[in-house]
């Protein structure tokens, strides 16, 4: 299923896990649980030594995961270990996709120029794409900067995900919105990543802002609750995603010293709350004269 | 360097989407007050510079080096900047920017505290208010600087994830900015990040060069042979060279930390040195593709250096593309090294030097020392050197006290009538 189909039969609930965290084993679990929970997409995070984009509790996730010995290699391991059906998009950073497929010892010993040879974002693309991956969002790479992964993942029938904030105007819109497939994930406020109390009005201009381009728009950052999940998508949003909320209670279960089960169970049933509160947002939704 | 800001593959602007609108505004505004001099800006920041600054800096002849290492040193002192470092030079520029701008709050990153302390002077004498973060390991090893930046004003907010050093405080400060975007300024401290900033930076520092360029015209009637530079994010360095880069005649040397050792723990991810023109790789880190230290999945190792200053993974774009292209030479100086030269200097020249700084002294000895007679460095160093005295090292009596302490530098003095005291 691609990923713009699973926004087809209503909202799509996308729920993120740091991959590994807080250990292999128990991670799986964890993101069984979200599509038992009702997960209709899962974005799975790729920890990165330096997570600019990210607030403090998925810092602190990218921390577990990556002492629990998280690597690009392992984590496409972890893909293939999972036990899911619904489509899973890769979140990491530009240098961990870049850097994949260095050369190996014996091409660096016959390289005699002293240059350092990358092939870019190619081999990243083809395993991810070989472990069954069907998209990527990349939180430190602008449009701009895009092409070649872009290129990559057209060879290998990929989508790359972009994230709009409430400052994305113009032309750097455009420019993004032509390179964008699968969905757009529209920054509900500006910052890093987290939970918040409240939900931010910056969410229903930005909507506003990305009507006129044909391309699901799911918002996140911040939300918390199904109750959070209905007025986004009441307010037009065509799906939601929850990291921060989520990756709280696998915190909090390795804080407690809890089993991987009773972790699973909470948030299985915080998954399913935040799927109803989207479908019960849909309900109320007026209907979009412009994207009949 | 391109209008995208590219120094061949390096360079750019890798930052999470929040932040690029605030980069095309801080690009628009370099181009039309820093290369346009829009409502006189420069000429403005080069007075403050002078009055407020203490520039210009003297190009002074060093005389006992000179015979030492039988050729003519000169020494760029920019350790008389007004906070005893060149980091002004580049801090009172963003900050007066940002002033032209209408921003209304100033957040900065700091390492070893010298950028933190001359941002937190520029803001106390622009009346700006300011936030600076630093790495807690960073804040234990350089209280005094802690002490100074909160007299002129700015309160210090402790970084405390990963090892709690530069590294760490740039991706919260980049955090911050990516929060309060739209009246905030981020004044970072090197030729490193997003562009415009590499350039932006290079272009506030370049001052060294252009004096020492028309002061060894007026005092030598000639370009140096030789302009060598500590690199760590390499601001001082890139000011330092700027001007002398269509100079053919003229070499350039970037000396970077060596640390304890140029060999790599990559199952640890530590690298014990910051040496990453000289060792590291391309890839992408702080919003640039530049060389980097990292291990082979691209995680980035924690650096290290006796000097806190130089104790970054990645260094400014434009230095690694002017190395890769051969103009600038990469050499590095370990901690022994530079600490041995920090004692040198303070000995034979009455200038106490940044631990960074002393790096670039280190070079001169291990090239052109009295154990070096007639190498091949020495011959390429040429006749007339400059070397530039990035800093002075008031801020780190204390950390050069205990590591002279524990490493038995042959000419330092009796470390034990020094611990007592401190």
């Amino acid at each position: 299923m691609s990923l713009e189909d699973a926004f087809a039969d209503g909202p799509a609930f996308i729920p993120y896990l740091a991959a590994g965290d807080p250990d292999y084993e128990s991670s799986l679990e964890y993101v069984e649980a979200l599509e038992r929970g009702g997960a209709d997409i899962i974005e799975l995070g790729l920890p990165f030594s330096e997570p600019i984009a990210e607030g403090p509790t998925i810092q602190n996730a990218v921390v577990r995961s990556l002492e629990g010995g998280m690597t690009p290699t392992r984590f496409f391991e972890f893909v293939e270990d999972l036990d899911v059906s619904v489509p899973l998009v890769c979140m990491t950073y530009y240098n961990l996709i870049y850097r994949y497929g260095e050369e190996s010892e014996a091409q660096r010993a016959s390289n005699t120029s002293g240059e350092t040879v990358s092939n870019g974002p190619r081999p990243f693309v083809e395993k991810a794409a070989e472990v069954g991956i069907e998209g990527f969002v990349v939180p430190d790479l602008p449009a701009e900067e895009a092409g070649p992964l872009r290129e990559a993942c057209d060879e290998f029938g990929l989508d790359l995900v972009f994230i709009v904030a409430p400052t994305t105007r113009g032309e750097h819109l455009d420019r993004m919105m032509e390179q964008v497939s699968g969905y757009v994930y529209v920054q509900a406020r500006l910052g890093t990543t987290g939970a918040q109390s409240s939900v931010s009005d910056q969410t229903g201009s930005s909507l506003e802002r990305l009507a006129d381009y044909d391309v699901p728009k799911a918002v996140g950052f911040g939300i918390s609750s199904g109750d959070h999940a209905e007025r986004i998508v009441a307010s037009g949003a065509d799906g939601i995603i929850v990291g921060s909320a989520l990756v709280d209670i696998v915190a909090d279960g390795h804080d407690n010293g809890d089993d991987a089960e009773t972790v699973a169970d909470r948030l299985e049933t915080l998954a399913r709350e935040l799927k109803d509160g989207a479908v019960a947002g849909a309900s109320q939704r007026p209907p979009h004269p412009e994207r009949t | 360097m391109s209008a995208d800001g590219k120094f061949g593959n390096y360079g750019g602007q890798y930052v999470p989407e929040a932040l690029m609108p605030a980069i095309e505004e801080l690009t628009d505004a370099y181009e039309r007050y820093v290369l346009d001099n829009e409502d006189g800006f420069m000429d403005d920041f080069r007075a403050r510079l002078r009055d407020f600054g203490g520039r210009p800096t003297p190009l002074q002849r060093a005389d006992r080096l000179s015979e030492r290492y039988d050729r003519e040193i000169y020494l760029k002192r920019e350790d008389l900047v007004h906070g005893g470092a060149h980091k002004l030079n580049n801090a009172l520029g963003q900050v007066l920017l940002a002033k032209y701008m209408g921003k209304e709050r100033i957040i900065a990153e700091t390492g070893a505290g010298q950028h933190g302390t001359a941002t937190a002077m520029a803001c106390a004498h622009l009346d700006m208010p300011c936030e600076i973060y630093m790495g807690e390991r960073d804040i234990n090893r350089q209280r005094p600087n802690v002490f100074r930046m909160k007299l002129n004003g700015s309160e210090v907010n402790p970084v405390t994830v990963g090892r709690g050093t530069l590294k760490e405080a740039i991706s919260e400060t980049m955090r911050d900015w990516a929060t309060n975007v739209e009246d905030t300024h981020y004044v970072i401290g090197s030729v490193v990040g997003p562009h415009p900033f590499p350039s932006m930076v290079r272009d506030f520092q370049s001052v060294i060069s252009e004096e020492a360029r028309t002061q060894a015209r007026e005092k030598l009637g000639r370009l140096p042979d030789a302009v060598v530079a500590c690199a760590g994010g390499g601001s001082n360095t890139m000011g330092a060279f700027a001007e002398f880069v269509d100079d053919e005649e003229t070499a350039l040397y970037a000396v970077e930390a060596g640390g304890s050792t140029l060999e790599v723990d990559e199952e640890a991810g530590v690298a014990p040195n910051s040496a990453s023109l000289t060792t590291g790789s391309e890839g992408i880190l702080h919003g640039a593709r530049t060389r980097l230290l990292q291990d082979r999945d691209g995680q980035i190792m924690e650096s290290h250096s006796v000097s806190s200053g130089l104790d970054y993974a990645g260094v400014g774009p434009e230095l690694a593309y002017l190395v890769d292209t051969g103009r600038v030479t990469a050499v590095n100086v370990d901690d022994d090294e530079a600490l041995t030269a920090f004692h040198r200097l303070s000995q034979m020249e009455g200038i106490i030097p940044a631990l960074e700084s002393a790096h670039a002294f280190g070079y001169l000895e291990s090239a052109a020392g009295p154990d070096a007679p007639d190498s091949e460095e020495a011959n390429d160093l040429g006749e007339y050197v400059v070397v530039n005295v990035s800093g002075r090292g008031d801020k780190d009596l204390e950390s050069a006290i205990e590591e002279t302490y524990e490493r038995d530098i042959d000419i330092a003095p009796n470390m034990d009538e020094f611990t007592g005291g401190l």
